[in-house]
Order: C-alpha cells, then sequence, then structure tokens
C-alpha cells in the first residue's frame, strides 16, 4: 500500500503544473478502516518513506490540536520549520529559533519561508555533495497530512482549503485525508464550493482481517519462534478482534499478555527456548527437538491443506488459513464432519485446479527444512507425470470426464447436490483413470493429514510452548468494571483478603466497611429508597455489634457519629452513580441499577 | 466602438480595459464615473456584490491594473484575525512603494493602524492620487471584532487621507449592517451572466486549430447541458479535458457523454485527473468507481449491533419498545392525542435522542447470545461517536445520562444488517 500510493505520489508531483491550470489541490483520500488506534503506525510509516524519498516537508495533523484555524497554522509551520531545521543541520548560519510568538502564523509568512528555503538548496546543490538532495525536485511539495479526517470541524477544514487554494501557485501544497469510514464524508464536511478546488484520488488500504492473517501466519505458524498459543487461548483474542474492534494493536498486545502470563505462571516455560540453548539435559532436549520438528512438519502440512481447501466453494474448513489452524488444534480435525465433505469436493475437482494445487504443494514442501518430506515430494511429482501422461493419451474416453469435473468457481451448491447424487448413480460403472488418480490424490493427502496434523495436546511436553489459560486471559482482557464493583462491596473479603469479613450469603457482617453495609441494604429496596429508614438499619447493624443488649430500643436517637458514616457512604455511592437524589419525592433517592451484573 | 469613455484616462487603456472584462461594460463604467479623477475624493465605501463567478474579483483587479490606480488587495478569509488583516494591509502598502526592507509591522488595533496608515501613506510618492483598498470575501469582516467593518466603511473620514474602500462580497448588504448603524457605503450588484454572455467569453478564446463557428457551436451544445449548474471554472475545464477529442466522435457521442461527465466529474466522483487519463484511453468511465461507490464500511459484531440498537432507538417511540422487545406484550390503546401526531413519518422528522440505558436495553434484546458488559462495548459507543456515526446531544447532565443519536440513514443500516 505505501509503495502504490508512493508511486502515486510522484505521478501526482510530477502533473504538478497542469493542475496549477486548474487551481485544483492535488489530494489523496485513504480509507484506512474503522480501527483508528492503528492508523498512527501507518502513518508515521506513509511519512517516512515520504521524507526519505519525495519530499522533506512533511506535516502531520490531529483534530484535537487543531481545534481553530489558527492553531492549525500553528501547528504546521512548527511542524514544517522544524523539518527544515533538520535537514539543514550541517549548517547553524540560518538556525533561527523560532518561537511561536514572533512569527506570523499566515499563509504568506509560510510562502515566504518556502520560497527562502527552496532557493537556498538551490543555491547548495552545486557546493555540496548531499545524497538526499539529488533525490528531491527543484521545488518539492508540501505535504499535509490530516490523520482523523472525521473529527475536524467543517470550518476548520474549509478555512484551510480554501486559504491553501489561493496560494497554490507559490506554495505546492499536496492533502492526504485518513479517512475511517467512507469517502462520503468528504461530501459531508466539505460543501461544493470547497470540494470543487481539491483533486482528490481514492487509495484503500488491506482490510484489518488481513493483517491479522498476517500476523497470525508470521508469529505462529513459524519455526523462528517457540512460543505457541493454545486453541482456546487464540480463539478468545480472535474473538475479542471480530467482535469488538478491529485493533491490530489490541491483539498484539493481548498476544504479549499471554507471554507474560506464560513465563510467569508456568514453571515449565524455562524450557521454552531455541533448541540450541538446551545443551545439558540429553532426554528432555530430544524430545523438545520431536516437538520442534513436529511443528515444523504440521505447518508445512496445514499450507499444503489449506491450499486444497481454501478454493472449495462454502469454504467448509474455513477461507483463512488461521481458521484451518484453529480446527485442526481443537481436535482432531480427520474426525469432523466438515473434513469430509471438503474430501468429498476435493474428489470432484477438475484436472487444472489439481495440478496447480499439487504443484503448490511441491513447492511450500521443497521451501522446508525437514528432510522429511523428500519421499513425499517424490510422490506427489510421480502424480504429477502422471496426470500429464494422461493428457497425451485416452483423448476419447476424455469425454465423460466433462459431466463430472467442474472448475471450481461453478461449483455452486446447487449444481452440487445433482453433482453428488450423479456419482452415486455412477459408481456402479468403471472409472476412468483420471478419477482412479483423482482418488489416489485425495488419499495420500488424507493420509499426510492423518500423520501429522495431530492436535498438540497429544504431543509430550507440548505445555512448554502452548499457552492454554484462557480463562486468564479473559479475565485480564474482558474488563467489567460494574462486575468488579459488584464483588468488591458485596464481598469485601475478596480484595481485602480478610477472614473476618468473610460471611454466608445474605447475612450483612458488621464489622464491614460503612459502604458495603449501605451497599447490602440498598439492594434490597425498590426503586425509590427512604432515606430515614436507611439510615434506621444503617444504625442496627452497625450498633449490633456493640452493645448486643436491649438497648437498642432507643433507636429513636441516633448517634451522630453514625449519622456522619451514614452520610458519608452514601454519598460516595451517589459518586459511583448507583443512586441519584430523586425529584419526585423529598428525602429519598432513585435506585439506578438492576439485577446481578 | 468604444463603451468606456472617461476624460481622466487615456482612450489606449479604456480600449484594452474593454477587450478584457467584456459584458461588464455597465459597471465598469459606473465605477469610473465613481473613481472620477486620479487626485479627486471619491466615495469613501462600495459595496459591490452578486453571486459567485459574477466577475467581481476578475472586474476589479483588472481594472486597477490596467488603469494603473495604486490599490492594495486583500482576501478576508485568508486573515482569520484582525491583527492578520491590518498587519497585511500595511505590508502591502509598503511593498507598494516599491522598497525592499520590509520591516516587521506590530499592528493590534484599529487606533495603531490608522495611525501606521498615514504613516505609510506619507512616505508614499502619490500625489494625492486615490489609493483603492479592496477586500475580497468582505462576509468575514462580520466574524471579527464589532469595530472592524464600521471602521473600514469610515476609514477616509478617520484617516483624513485620500483613500476608497471596495468591499467585494456574496451576501447582501442587508445582512451586514451592525446593529449600532455605519456609514451606508455605495451598493452595486453584479448580475450573473447570461448565456449570450458566457458564450462570448468561452469563445473569446479558442485555440486555433478549431474554426470559431465550429467553436461556438461546440459551447452551444455544452452550455445547454450545464447551464443550469456550472461555474465559470468548471466550463473552462469541460473545454480543456475536450480539446484533444476527434472531430467525429464529438459530433456523435457528445450528448450522452456530457450528461455522464455531469454526473461524476461535477459531483466531485472521481477526480479531475482521473477523468483526463480516461479520456486519453478512450476507456469505459462505467469502470471507474466513483466516491460514492466506495459507501461500504467493515464494522466489528457488536459495533453493528449497537449501531443498529441506536437506529431503532432513535426512530421507534418509547412507547413501543415494550412492544417489540419483549417476549409478552399487552396492547397498545391509542390514545385521541396519538391518532392526531401518527401523522408525520419518524423518518422524515430525523433522529431523536435517546438515553444510553434505552440503548444498552435494545442492543440486549436485540442480541442473541448473552451479551457481557464489558469496558470494551461502552468504549465503542464512544468510538461510534469519534466515527460520526452516532453523534452526543449536549445535556446538562453528562455523566449522569449521555443521550445519543443516530446519524447515519435507512440504507447504511440495512447494509450492515446484512
Amino acid at each position: 500500500f505505501l509503495s502504490r500510493s508512493h508511486s502515486d505520489f510522484q505521478e501526482k508531483t510530477t502533473k504538478w503544473t497542469c493542475r496549477m491550470k486548474f487551481r485544483e489541490i492535488p489530494t489523496a483520500a485513504l480509507i484506512l478502516g474503522v480501527n483508528v488506534t492503528d492508523h498512527d503506525l501507518t502513518f508515521r510509516g506513509l511519512s517516512d518513506v515520504l521524507q526519505d524519498s519525495i519530499t522533506p516537508y512533511v506535516a502531520l495533523l490531529e483534530a484535537k490540536d487543531c481545534p481553530g484555524i489558527k492553531n492549525l497554522m500553528q501547528k504546521l509551520m512548527g511542524q514544517l520549520m522544524n523539518c527544515d531545521i533538520e535537514v539543514d543541520s550541517l549548517e547553524d548560519e540560518d538556525c533561527v529559533q523560532v518561537s511561536q510568538n514572533r512569527i506570523r502564523c499566515s499563509m504568506p509568512s509560510l510562502v515566504s519561508w518556502y520560497e527562502n528555503v527552496t532557493k537556498k538548496t538551490d543555491s547548495e546543490t552545486p557546493s555540496k555533495k548531499r545524497n538526499s538532495s539529488s533525490r528531491h525536485w527543484q521545488s518539492p511539495p508540501v505535504v499535509v497530512i490530516f490523520k482523523d479526517m472525521e473529527s475536524f470541524t467543517t470550518k476548520v477544514l474549509q478555512d484551510f482549503i480554501v486559504i491553501s487554494s489561493q496560494h497554490i501557485h507559490e506554495l505546492p501544497l499536496v492533502l492526504i485525508f485518513g479517512i475511517a469510514t467512507s469517502p462520503m464524508i468528504i461530501h459531508r464536511l466539505l460543501p461544493h464550493s470547497v470540494s470543487s478546488l481539491l483533486c482528490i484520488e481514492l487509495f484503500q488500504s488491506l482490510s484489518c482481517k488481513e493483517h491479522l492473517s498476517t500476523i497470525v501466519d508470521k508469529l505462529l505458524l513459524t519455526s523462528q519462534f517457540p512460543f505457541k498459543l493454545g486453541e482456546k487461548v487464540l480463539q478468545v483474542l480472535i474473538n475479542i478482534f471480530l467482535y469488538h474492534d478491529f485493533s491490530v494493536q489490541n491483539f498484539i498486545k493481548g498476544f504479549q499478555l499471554c507471554i507474560v502470563e506464560h513465563f510467569y505462571s508456568q514453571p515449565l516455560s524455562v524450557l521454552c527456548c531455541h533448541l540450541v540453548d538446551l545443551k545439558k539435559r540429553e532426554e528432555t532436549e530430544k524430545l523438545l527437538e520431536d516437538l520442534h520438528v513436529y511443528h515444523e512438519n504440521y505447518v508445512s502440512i496445514l499450507r499444503c491443506l489449506h491450499v486444497f481447501t481454501s478454493s472449495l466453494p462454502k469454504y467448509p474448513l474455513g477461507k483463512q488459513i488461521r481458521e484451518l489452524h484453529c480446527a485442526c488444534l481443537e481436535n482432531q480435525v480427520w474426525e469432523t464432519e466438515e473434513y469430509e465433505s471438503s474430501l468429498q469436493l476435493a474428489r470432484m475437482l477438475n484436472k487444472t485446479d489439481l495440478v496447480s494445487m499439487l504443484q503448490q504443494c511441491v513447492e511450500i514442501l521443497m521451501s522446508s527444512s525437514g528432510k522429511e518430506f523428500d519421499k513425499t515430494v517424490e510422490k506427489l511429482k510421480e502424480f504429477l507425470t502422471q496426470f500429464q501422461n494422461l493428457e497425451g493419451g485416452c483423448a476419447p474416453s476424455c469425454i465423460p470426464l466433462q459431466n463430472n469435473c467442474l472448475p471450481c468457481s461453478l461449483m455452486h451448491h446447487f449444481f452440487l447436490k445433482t453433482l453428488l447424487e450423479l456419482k452415486e448413480s455412477r459408481r456402479s460403472k468403471k472409472l476412468t483413470k483420471f478419477e482412479m488418480l483423482r482418488f489416489e490424490v485425495v488419499d495420500y493427502i488424507d493420509t499426510l493429514v492423518r500423520k501429522y496434523l495431530v492436535p498438540a495436546d497429544t504431543r509430550t511436553l507440548h505445555e512448554i510452548v502452548y499457552f492454554n489459560a484462557a480463562t486468564v486471559l479473559r479475565g485480564h482482557l474482558n474488563a467489567a468494571p460494574r462486575t468488579a464493583l459488584h464483588t468488591a462491596l458485596n464481598n469485601p473479603h475478596w480484595y481485602l483478603k480478610n477472614q473476618a469479613l468473610k460471611c454466608d450469603g445474605g447475612g450483612i457482617s458488621n464489622k464491614a466497611p460503612d459502604i458495603c453495609i449501605v451497599y447490602k441494604l440498598h439492594l434490597e429496596c425498590g426503586r425509590l429508597i427512604n432515606l430515614v429508614d436507611w439510615l434506621e438499619a444503617f444504625s442496627t447493624v452497625v450498633m449490633a455489634s456493640e452493645e448486643p443488649n436491649a438497648d437498642a430500643a432507643s433507636s429513636d436517637q441516633v448517634d451522630d457519629i453514625i449519622h456522619a458514616r451514614f452520610i458519608r457512604a452514601v454519598s460516595e455511592l451517589e459518586l459511583l452513580g448507583f443512586i441519584k437524589p430523586s425529584k419526585q419525592k423529598t428525602d429519598h433517592v432513585a435506585r439506578l441499577t438492576w439485577g446481578g451484573c | 466602438m468604444p463603451n468606456l469613455e472617461h476624460p481622466a484616462y487615456p482612450a489606449d487603456d479604456l480600449l484594452h480595459l474593454e477587450s478584457l472584462v467584456p459584458c461588464r461594460e455597465s459597471q465598469v463604467s459606473t465605477l469610473l464615473s465613481i473613481f472620477g479623477e486620479r487626485q479627486q475624493f471619491s466615495f469613501p465605501s462600495i459595496f459591490i456584490y452578486g453571486h459567485t463567478s459574477s466577475g467581481k474579483t476578475y472586474v476589479m483587479q483588472t481594472l486597477l491594473t490596467t488603469l494603473q490606480l495604486p490599490h492594495v488587495f486583500v482576501n478576508c478569509v485568508e486573515c482569520f484575525t484582525s491583527r492578520l488583516l491590518l498587519e497585511e494591509i500595511l505590508i502591502q502598502l509598503q511593498g507598494c512603494s516599491g522598497t525592499e526592507q520590509t520591516s516587521p509591522v506590530r499592528c493590534d488595533t484599529l487606533n495603531d493602524f490608522v495611525r501606521l496608515f498615514k504613516q505609510a501613506l506619507a512616505t508614499q510618492e502619490l500625489q494625492d492620487e486615490t489609493l483603492y483598498l479592496v477586500l475580497d470575501r468582505a462576509e468575514q469582516l462580520r466574524e471579527m471584532e464589532a469595530n472592524i467593518l464600521p471602521a473600514f466603511l469610515r476609514l477616509q473620514e478617520l484617516t483624513d487621507r485620500n483613500v476608497t474602500v471596495v468591499l467585494l462580497s456574496e451576501i447582501v448588504w442587508e445582512l451586514f449592517r451592525p446593529n449600532t448603524g455605519c456609514f451606508e457605503p455605495f451598493t452595486m450588484y453584479f448580475p450573473d451572466y447570461s448565456i449570450g454572455h458566457l458564450q462570448k467569453i468561452l469563445s473569446q478564446n479558442h485555440p486555433p486549430e478549431y474554426s470559431a463557428d465550429f467553436y461556438a457551436a461546440y459551447i452551444n451544445i455544452l452550455l445547454g447541458v450545464f447551464y443550469m449548474v456550472s461555474s465559470l471554472e468548471f466550463l473552462w475545464f469541460c473545454l480543456a479535458a475536450a480539446n484533444e477529442r476527434d472531430t467525429r466522435k464529438l459530433w456523435k457521442n457528445i450528448e450522452p457523454h456530457l450528461k455522464k461527465a455531469m454526473q461524476t466529474v461535477y459531483l466531485r466522483e472521481i477526480s479531475s485527473s482521473q477523468w483526463e487519463r480516461l479520456q486519453q484511453d478512450g476507456g469505459e468511465p462505467g469502470q471507474l468507481k466513483g466516491l460514492s461507490a466506495h459507501t461500504h464500511v467493515e464494522l466489528p459484531y457488536y459495533s453493528k449491533f449497537l449501531l443498529i440498537a441506536a437506529y431503532l432507538a432513535s426512530y421507534n417511540p418509547v412507547r413501543t419498545d415494550k412492544r417489540f422487545f419483549l417476549k409478552h406484550h399487552g396492547k397498545i390503546r391509542k390514545t385521541n392525542f396519538m391518532k392526531k401526531h401518527e401523522k408525520t413519518s419518524n423518518h422524515l422528522l430525523g433522529p431523536k435522542p435517546f438515553p444510553l440505558d434505552r440503548l444498552l436495553a435494545i442492543l440486549y434484546s436485540i442480541v442473541d447470545n448473552r451479551v457481557a458488559p464489558t469496558a470494551n462495548i461502552f468504549s465503542q459507543i464512544t468510538s461510534l461517536v469519534t466515527l460520526q456515526l452516532l453523534s452526543m446531544v449536549g445535556q446538562n447532565d453528562q455523566l449522569d445520562g449521555p443521550r445519543y443519536k443516530c446519524t447515519v440513514s435507512l440504507d447504511f443500516i440495512r447494509a450492515i444488517a446484512r
């Protein structure tokens, strides 16, 4: 994506002069997806690329820094002039210390600054030899990146665009809009008169699901890192990604948390390292080596299976390799229904698809480092040559082939049913050579799967490298503040670890903190709570410990201290949001939360 | 036949001027008669208004430069504070006199401005010629401090010099008049160009390879399609883009092609450079997906449900909630009040604000499996607000009961709900 936008920029700036005729500012609208937290990295990468190759004048603007046009201009000038000082860091004669107050933050001063700077670099290139200047043009464009377009107020954007389009001849400006939702936001934010001043082109980034697949691929399905995730844990992380936010950064943070948890709580994790570090213990070394080899084979065969199943209609085993990986981790994949159906479908592939898949498998297996696969590769190559021989030979017997081979794209489920029925009816007839070969291939793949794609739980010593504590992870990542609060107030011994406070459910211990007593009492009430009744109940509970004898009969007089304690506890509850003063009745508060959390 | 005649200015200049500003002769002659001779005091302030691209800026600039009258031209949109505006005027004045040194000018208030203005004028060799101060996009002056506009209208009196302020704007004077009253300027209206005028202007710049008649006919067709909606700039663009085309293709395909151009480029669906590229390749414009084709937004699972719940909360009245979302509902009795108000569809009235609790209640009832109230759900609501799919409605008690309303349309919700 970066290289594509980079090359487009070069195009854009070379066509600079024709834009001047139309007085339009070239603009790139980048549609980046809903995961706003990941955009930061993207923009930083983009600005680095731009600074290296096209122009040193790149400014990044965020909406929260620019509530008004004045702040925007200030930020812009500050960033651009800092860029300039970095470029000319070798000379100190012109390093004017710019303070925001002294320069007028307006477009004409920016224009004059730009003219000064470009004139300076022009006069220097014959004298100094610098690599960067040879890559820059004579008047490098000034790139302004708006990181989050949706959060900008329309007035600021409009003013900025109108002002810059007035000076487009002297200051070659290129704008980049970072858009999270859809490009219609441009029409919503800018009126027609303003958007006609821009020359907008769209760029779309990869979807975040693809980013996730890349990450899973590089981190988990590789033999570089010995740490792996168990099935449940992987499911938790992927669920948070898919259900809540498409944020890759959160996924990475969750992964880092897994690593920390694993190395902190699992004592065996000391062995989870590269094989070369384990010299002393021979037996464990051997077992770990086995595990390592298992994993390498697993990955290769997984990729082969993915090649086969990723192009089947309706994706019985999932379209992306991470779904296949989850399925294989869970249990023995050859016993699942989806596997059966995908094998059936594979038995109906046509020749070109089958040949291309076999070729891809051969490539994958050859690139893997294990020596076990030489035989497999030979067998697959044998299959391939057999297919090719088939092609040369029996042409007339190929005609009945056409009926039960279809290219994958046509395998619509409507056809599938009829095809399956046809297959059943044809079973009595003699199978052609191609079909027999096809059966052989599929059976061979099946044997490979059964041999190598064993779930990790069955291997010895898998706990060293696989992290499986999903509940712990879920507790850390899925924050439930209300539940935590309820637990704290209901069972204070959970957090305070004071055994004296432990009480069976229902009873209210009077040694508990005031706010816990008040909370438990309020749980028993209806929508409106009478403060006086509440206070009496509170004082009953509190005084029950101190004077067990019947001095509590003088319940009309409530001690001042208890009164103060009650008021403090009630106001704390109000701060936490459990109650709120009610206007309907005096001396009553309304209860705001209901039910269990 | 020269239309513009004035004793003070040389006739050649006037002829040249006339060739530069076709179809605006009456306005220019009015201006010339107001300006009078060079050293005569003219009207203190002139207010010119008219629609976009009715030629105000262009005519003003051409007039002043052709007749070489001393002037200062400032665009008020660039000067978003009054200080910038005043300093800009003073800097341009310094530049006018031709001196190279630009000493930094600090001017905060109108008081300083008047004093510095008088000083600057004194250093110039104007010989009492009128200085014209042209302020373009003058509607921005209303946003600045309240004394700027009245002061500029009376600048001649305040500075006691020969200066005239010309204000150019798209808005009528009635909306400018400050509450405290001011000196009324001379108002002038620039009417829109008619089709005939546009034809005349565009045919002035025909490229040499086509004959004038051919070009005029082509312009006729162009104007027929675009007249109602276009601006001069856009028309220029169309002409430039079309200049490479073959003659025959022109006559055959011109009308549907122009209509397509209207829809795509005019609405900024695709950019002008893409259009040019398309022309050169000769490909079908249907392949290029415009801006409005990319409306689909990928949202996470719970966010979709949140948005749908928000839409339902915004557009369904509260009394129907019980009916739709609970398993056992009672009948709703229609009262007289409700009968009267049922006519207007809720969709036309726009989204109504709803409190957070209602949103969560609807969310829990439409999601099939149990939703744990984790912090993620609440932060998703806030991110939906940042993406401007929901908007927060201002209330007194923001912490107690934040209220939101849904800002997306039914089509969007339908697209998501798939």
